[in-house]
């Protein structure tokens, strides 16, 4: 006997998704999922973000790494609310767990929450947090051919945040090449060109940041 | 690299409509995979042997339907297949077009005894 059963293996993250949505709505706050290769730079970027958003929003981080809480211990020694998710091999962070972080939390006194997911290019495409925004970062080291062999997180990403930018001119990278593939793939994202070394390029991606969630908070007090 | 707990997934999935029906067996699992999913095929075969066992879904065939990757321009209308991942409208050259198939991964029915 066939029996229809018409359900995605992801709905059960996703549902965990929408929670993490409405606990987030409820206290008014914005969250970016922020996903990159090993080595990219994402504890780097977040630690320039972090100071860059200062006295405009306040922030808190989720971390997840498969093991340690190096990044985490370095993020809270600057003062910001921080939390580690140790996903124990696993290659990406689920809605579950980020549930659980955000319970520990203050969500009434944070305006952005940045979850650093694992270092990964695969993966953490693949699984909904609830997040406002998807974030990706590609080093300038790693190469401008890298859209195409990892399409779904660069078809999914909303910001691409190019770092390392300091280094072109020691490399080949060819940042007209990734533009023009990057942008066929996904015509709504927005690029960003940044040296965390350097600060180039990171006050455009701060502002631009700041405007996204002050936008949401005055869509959410408008609806 | 996380089709073990897709596996798991998936199985949660197919145990629980299959202990709805009073099912003793399950035999065959018909599975949707869009072309754009990260999960591998052969991977999962690898660990539904493994994590299947001992259950009433041990042995089952794993049938996968593949979706083609698919998009609709909403400005003209057009459905295509995105070929290399260019989203671009073969039709009007739009670049707004939304994403209609292909990033599925669904138990579409099982089959029980």
């Amino acid at each position: 006997m066939e029996i229809e059963v018409l359900e995605g293996v992801f709905d059960a993250n996703e549902m965990i998704a929408g929670e993490n949505r409405r606990l987030l709505d409820e206290a008014g706050v914005y969250m970016i999922n922020l996903m990159a290769s090993p080595g990219a730079g994402k504890t780097s970027v977040i630690m320039r973000t972090l100071e860059g958003i200062q006295g405009h929003l306040s922030g808190a981080v989720i971390e997840g790494d498969v093991a340690g809480k190096v990044d985490s211990e370095q993020i809270a020694a600057t003062g910001v609310p921080a939390v580690q998710i140790n996903t124990g091999g696993s290659c990406h962070l689920e809605a579950r767990q980020v549930n659980g972080a955000l319970k520990r939390l203050d969500l009434e006194e944070t305006d952005l929450v940045i979850v650093e997911n694992v270092g990964n290019l695969v993966c953490p495409a693949e699984f909904k947090l609830g997040e406002d925004l998807k974030v990706m970062i590609l080093s300038v080291a790693e190469g401008h051919d890298k859209p195409l062999k990892y399409p779904l997180m660069f078809s999914e990403s909303d910001v691409l945040i190019v770092n390392k930018t300091d280094l072109i001119p020691h490399t080949d990278f060819d940042m007209v090449a990734l533009e023009k593939t990057v942008l066929k793939m996904n015509p709504g994202v927005v690029v960003f060109k940044v040296s965390c070394r350097t600060g180039e390029g990171l006050q455009e991606w701060n502002s631009f940041l700041v405007k996204k969630v002050r936008d949401a908070k005055q869509a959410a007090a408008c609806s | 690299m996380h089709e073990l707990g897709v596996t798991e997934s998936m199985l949660d999935v197919v145990l629980r409509h299959a202990a709805r029906n009073r099912a003793t067996g399950v035999t065959r699992i018909n599975l949707v995979l869009g072309d754009s999913s990260t999960v591998m095929e052969e991977s999962v075969r690898f660990y539904f042997d493994i994590i299947g066992k001992d259950t009433i879904a041990q042995g089952a065939e794993l049938n996968f339907r593949r979706v083609p990757l698919k998009a609709k321009c909403p400005e003209c209308g057009e459905e295509f297949q995105v070929v290399e991942y260019d989203f671009t409208c073969p039709g009007c050259r739009g670049t707004k077009t939304e994403i209609i198939s292909g990033r599925e991964f669904q138990v579409e029915s099982i089959e029980i005894s």
